[in-house]
């Protein structure tokens, strides 16, 4: 048990990071050889991990031989494998990038341990079994999150992720005290066993209500869900441009994936559809509004940002639809298109935010109308923005092309027309801003020679961007194959 | 051609310029032999895979590609004998386009970025003529739009970023549009395949309220870059691009798969006499007529030479919605063979307006008087294109607008004959003019901006030979119009296939 | 019992107190305090949770979450200390 625990794929997604960071900090001069390697290693693992998911089903594993309801579980079903695959191959890109981006030293050595820890947080809060263990990976990703993004020294990224560290504290409080309503409730952490007791018992609809609002609302105020993405905008512009990526299409993310882990897996007897309506709305209130601002932005990075708002507000749509749809190929449908959206934000948005940082440095600055110049003279990277933007957009052949689809489908199909408004209003101003920066590529500046300028920025920007355009829309039926694949419930 | 290798062909054809151009980026600036060659490579194999698939599909063979991308959700391309109509004319075109762009920007910036795009945009092009269902037409409808978008912005100058921000704004629109038409067309009916005859026919009577909705919305998606008036608004603003670019536009991919898109819409999801029954074809037929004067109209007051040529593609594009409005095979016929006509007859006419901006700098119609004794062979070509364009016998455009004619009276519509009249009269209106000056007003003392290339010949050769030999397609298009595999012919075949006969 | 609950009730009440704070007052050292106040009163309330009768061991899972809860506490509240010394001092300088 013990010497297979060191091996398992599951553990070492969450050990080696941490060891990484370990690393990095005691041997800070070798801080970015032991990075790449210490991302290298964990993104094989992940990979290991999805590949066995693949082919035995959803794991367990139950730490230190405890029983379930004391011990640190860990599991990994289709869900969590998704978003653990993207969250590492992007962490790697990122890490690619990072490796050549940081010019001052001091700030490379700070960078790396905070980065890894950030990415262990992020593979636990993935794969934890349990409420309380999710609690703990919350807050480590919430303090590493907002660390690197202050790592500039900045007023404005100092104050921004001051606000976002308190934001995300009041957020992980709220989560905190539905952990404890639910344990009162329950007497159990174990993600299944609470979800069984919910469903056993609706004796104690009122407490599990409080839980869910208490849990959702804090963990929407960490997602930006609007009108709670005040924060959010300043916050991922003014981090360096690799912490911008991560924050922007992991760490939001890392929220969202929990929200809908507890809507559909834990609280599923007790959101009807009028909460799940609600939730829907504001989502619809995010595409409208986040795009709207991304479209008045002057800053590219503001605009990417205000575009993340956006995009989180497209992922609430689909609550109400699974709310009306009974089990069966459409739900599968809609579950699959909104991992789909998910996963494709979160490659297409690393890469904008990577391909930005790069206009950032050449530029010396990153005012959109004066952006012309400089993304003439960077070929690759305007063509990584402009597939990065055209799956923002939901342009075919991305990955959102083919969620936006089948939310529209399922829209119809369920009498709730009225999200296609939205969805349709959101890709318009979506390509308005999209298109608002690339128009600047096209002017009568000097031609470069060659495509590749900078290949350790430019490659990881574009691989990214290509992932999120070709791969995930011409190649997203595995992914429905994966999602089948679930936890069998408790211990 | 073994079997086992039909299901590859249709997407080995959309690679066949997809990867070279995916090189093309690559390829340093001043390397000028590699971007060439990779160029030509990509179109000639194409030609040559088309040609194998044309003897195929003539010999019954069926060739499909078909990729799951999700559960329910196929990309198909399929080669059916409308399909082939459409990638012969675009792959044969883009040959010779090539050849006339490596000429035309032989010293300008940024030629691989353009040749990159260019080679895409016939990609998505041919995605568009092959899909097999609705899903796989969006899909490479929309692909179009993005491949055409830096095309049209290439020159940098304000006026080119302004025409290309108009070109997006419409073709995105209409592109939602036509998505949610299709989703909602996929929610009643699942997955959408074209088939000759149509689909929809045995839909519920309760449905068809829904039906003529979802029509509107792929019409609407579709008349943008079929330029449908009021969708039109975008095609004169693009002129601002290279003139290889407008022949691309113009005859070879854009407004042809807006028109294509139609003929689909109509043959083969809704099928013609379905889509009559519920009055569709009525409201197709008044918006293309009115199309079709508006366009002549406008364009007898233009007096740039590429915007009078872009109002008269608003007009003879709509002949094609036009053919297929009517019901009746001939009319069909008429239609579909326009497509090819009008392709090879407008392809020649902006080479030719490309010819006379580059070498004499000419580029409005007041100052074309004597080049065709300057230039006799480009305005050659350009006279045969405009008499093509006006219904001269035995030039190809004849050929289209007798059987659209005949389709009128064969539906028993006799107005299409007063709309064919009036047209024609205003074409000649538009036309003749430019053919006077051009051969027998006496040159000017010096042209706008000459350029002497040193050949021997009025201009350099990539550029006059295309035209060139465009114009002879539309002679021989005309002149051998009952000969096997003939535009004309081919049509035929697809109507006798359309109405089942 | 009644004791469990007061002691509960107690928490919860801190919690909303701690929440109106946090809303209400912008400096940032008052707004730690009153996150550190929700803290310690969702920690009440675990705390009340464990209690199982005199005499009974209490249960050890909610002195354990509180434990931990305490140490994530500190730290966030040090790095937001920082933080925004980091900005004080700028403003002094600047």
């Amino acid at each position: 048990m013990y010497s297979n625990l060191l091996t398992d794929p599951l553990v070492l997604c969450i050990t080696l990071p941490l060891l990484g960071a370990a690393l990095t900090t005691a041997l800070p001069r070798h801080a970015v050889p032991l990075g790449i390697l210490a991302a290298l290693a964990t993104c094989s693992a992940a990979v290991t991990l999805g590949v066995d998911v693949w082919q035995h089903g959803a794991l367990r594993l139950v730490l230190g031989g405890w029983e379930p309801e004391l011990a640190i579980g860990l599991r990994a079903d289709g869900l969590a494998v998704a978003l653990a695959l993207m969250a590492n191959l992007v962490a790697l890109g990122i890490s690619v990038y990072a490796s050549g981006y940081f010019r001052d030293p001091e700030r490379m050595r700070a960078f790396w341990p905070l980065w890894l820890l950030l990415w262990a947080a992020l593979n636990g809060l993935f794969l934890a079994g349990d409420l309380f263990n999710l609690y703990v990976m919350l807050e480590l990703l919430g303090i590493t999150a907002a660390a690197l993004g202050a790592l500039t020294g900045s007023r404005e990224a100092v104050s921004a992720n001051l606000r976002y560290l308190l934001v995300g504290l009041l957020g992980s409080i709220s989560y905190l005290l539905g952990v404890a309503l639910l344990y009162t409730a329950h007497g159990t952490l174990d993600l299944g066993l609470v979800a069984r007791a919910i469903a056993a018992n609706d004796r104690l609809f009122a407490v599990d209500a409080a839980a869910l609002v208490l849990m959702v609302s804090g963990l929407a105020l960490k997602a930006a869900l609007f009108p709670l993405h005040f924060w959010l905008p300043p916050a991922h512009a003014n981090a360096p441009a690799p912490v911008s990526a991560a924050l922007s299409a992991l760490v939001v993310k890392a929220s969202v994936y929990l929200i809908i882990r507890l809507w559909l897996d834990l609280f599923a007897p007790i959101t009807g559809l009028a909460a799940a309506m609600f939730l829907a709305l504001l989502g619809a209130a995010a595409v409208v509004w986040g795009s709207w601002r991304a479209l008045r932005a002057e800053r590219l990075k503001l605009l990417a940002a205000y575009s993340t708002v956006a995009q989180i507000g497209y992922l609430f749509l689909f609550l109400p639809l699974l709310a009306v749809t009974p089990p069966g190929p459409p739900r599968d449908n809609l579950l699959a298109a909104l991992v789909l959206m998910a996963l494709t934000h979160g490659f297409a948005k690393s890469g904008f935010f990577l391909a930005a940082g790069l206009v950032q440095t050449n530029a010396g600055h990153d005012r959109i109308d004066d952006l012309g110049g400089t993304a003439q003279r960077l070929p690759a990277t305007t063509f990584a923005i402009a597939l990065a933007g055209s799956a923002l957009i939901g342009l075919p052949p991305s990955g959102s092309f083919i969620g936006k689809w089948l939310l529209m489908q399922g829209a119809i199909e369920s009498g709730q027309w009225w999200w296609v408004i939205v969805v349709t209003t959101g890709s318009l101003l979506a390509s308005a801003y999209v298109f608002r920066v690339l128009s600047r590529a096209f002017g009568l500046e000097p031609t470069p020679l060659k495509f590749v300028t900078d290949a350790r920025a430019e490659v990881p920007a574009l691989l990214l961007s290509l992932v999120a355009v070709a791969l995930l829309g011409l190649a997203s039926g595995p992914l429905w194959t994966l999602l089948a694949l679930r936890a069998g419930g408790g211990a | 051609m073994s079997l086992d290798l039909a299901p590859l062909l249709p997407g080995t054809i959309v690679l066949s310029s997809l990867l070279p151009g995916v090189f093309i980026f690559l390829v340093r600036e001043e390397n000028h032999l590699l971007r060439t060659v990779l160029n030509l490579f990509g179109a000639v194999l194409k030609l040559v895979l088309v040609g194998v698939m044309i003897w195929g599909v003539y010999l019954g063979q069926v060739f499909e590609t078909r990729v799951q991308i999700a559960p329910g959700l196929e990309l198909v391309l399929h080669a059916d004998a409308l399909s082939v109509l459409f990638v012969t004319l675009s792959t044969v075109l883009w040959l010779v386009t090539t050849v006339y762009a490596i000429g035309y920007l032989e010293h300008s910036p940024n030629r691989s970025r353009f040749f990159g795009f260019f080679s895409l945009c016939v990609s998505a092009t041919v995605g568009v003529a092959l899909a097999g269902n609705l899903l796989t037409f969006v899909i490479f409808y929309e692909i179009l739009t993005l491949a055409t978008y830096p095309l049209v912005a290439h020159r940098g100058t304000p006026e080119a970023t302004r025409g290309a921000k108009i070109y997006l704004a419409y073709t995105l629109s209409g592109g939602l549009l036509l998505l949610v038409g299709a989703v909602w067309l996929r929610t009643l009916t699942g997955p959408v395949d074209f088939v000759a005859g149509g689909v929809l026919r045995g839909m519920p009577a309760d449905m068809h309220r829904e039906l003529v909705a979802i029509f509107a919305l792929l019409l609407a998606g579709l008349g943008v870059k079929a330029a449908l008036v009021p969708l039109h608004g975008w095609l004169p603003q693009s002129m601002v691009a290279p003139a290889p670019v407008s022949s691309l536009l113009h005859a070879v991919a854009v407004v042809k798969a807006g028109a294509f898109g139609i003929l689909r819409v109509v043959f083969d999801v809704y099928g013609v006499e379905f889509s009559s029954e519920l009055g569709l074809l009525a409201v197709l037929a008044a918006l293309a007529s009115f199309t079709i004067i508006y366009g002549s109209l406008m364009a007898l007051t233009q007096d740039g030479l590429k915007k009078r040529l872009a109002y008269s593609t608003v007009s003879q594009v709509s002949y094609i919605a036009l053919g297929a409005a009517l019901l009746g095979p001939i009319a069909t016929v008429g239609g579909m063979v326009h497509l090819v006509h009008q392709g090879i007859m407008k392809i020649t006419l902006f080479f030719c307006a490309g010819n006379y901006a580059e070498t004499l700098g000419v580029h409005n119609v007041s100052q074309m008087d004597g080049v065709g004794r300057r230039m006799p062979l480009t305005t050659l070509a350009f006279s045969v294109g405009a008499l093509g364009m006006i219904g001269i016998p035995p030039i190809a455009g004849f050929v289209s607008k007798w059987y659209l004619g005949l389709g009128g009276v064969e539906a028993q519509q006799y107005w299409v004959l007063l709309v064919l009249g009036a047209s024609t009269l205003l074409n000649a209106g538009y036309f003749l003019p430019i053919l006077y000056r051009a051969w027998f007003r006496p040159l000017p003392n010096e042209w706008p901006h000459e350029h002497h290339f040193g050949t021997r010949f009025e201009t350099m050769g990539a550029l006059l030979w295309p035209p060139v030999i465009t114009a002879a397609f539309c002679l021989v298009a005309g002149l051998f119009a009952a000969a096997p595999f003939s535009p004309l012919e081919w049509a035929q075949l697809i109507a006798r296939r359309e109405y089942g006969l | 019992m009644t004791a469990q609950f007061l002691y509960g009730g107690a928490g919860l009440i801190l919690f909303v107190l701690g929440l109106w704070s946090f809303l209400v007052h912008a400096p940032l050292l008052r707004k730690l305090i009153a996150l550190n106040i929700m803290g310690g009163g969702v920690f009440h309330v675990l705390i009340a949770v464990a209690y199982r009768g005199d005499g009974v061991t209490p249960d050890p899972v909610p002195h354990a979450l509180v434990l931990t809860g305490i140490v994530v506490a500190v730290s966030a509240t040090a790095l937001a200390l920082v933080l925004g010394a980091r900005l004080q001092d700028e403003q002094r300088q600047g």
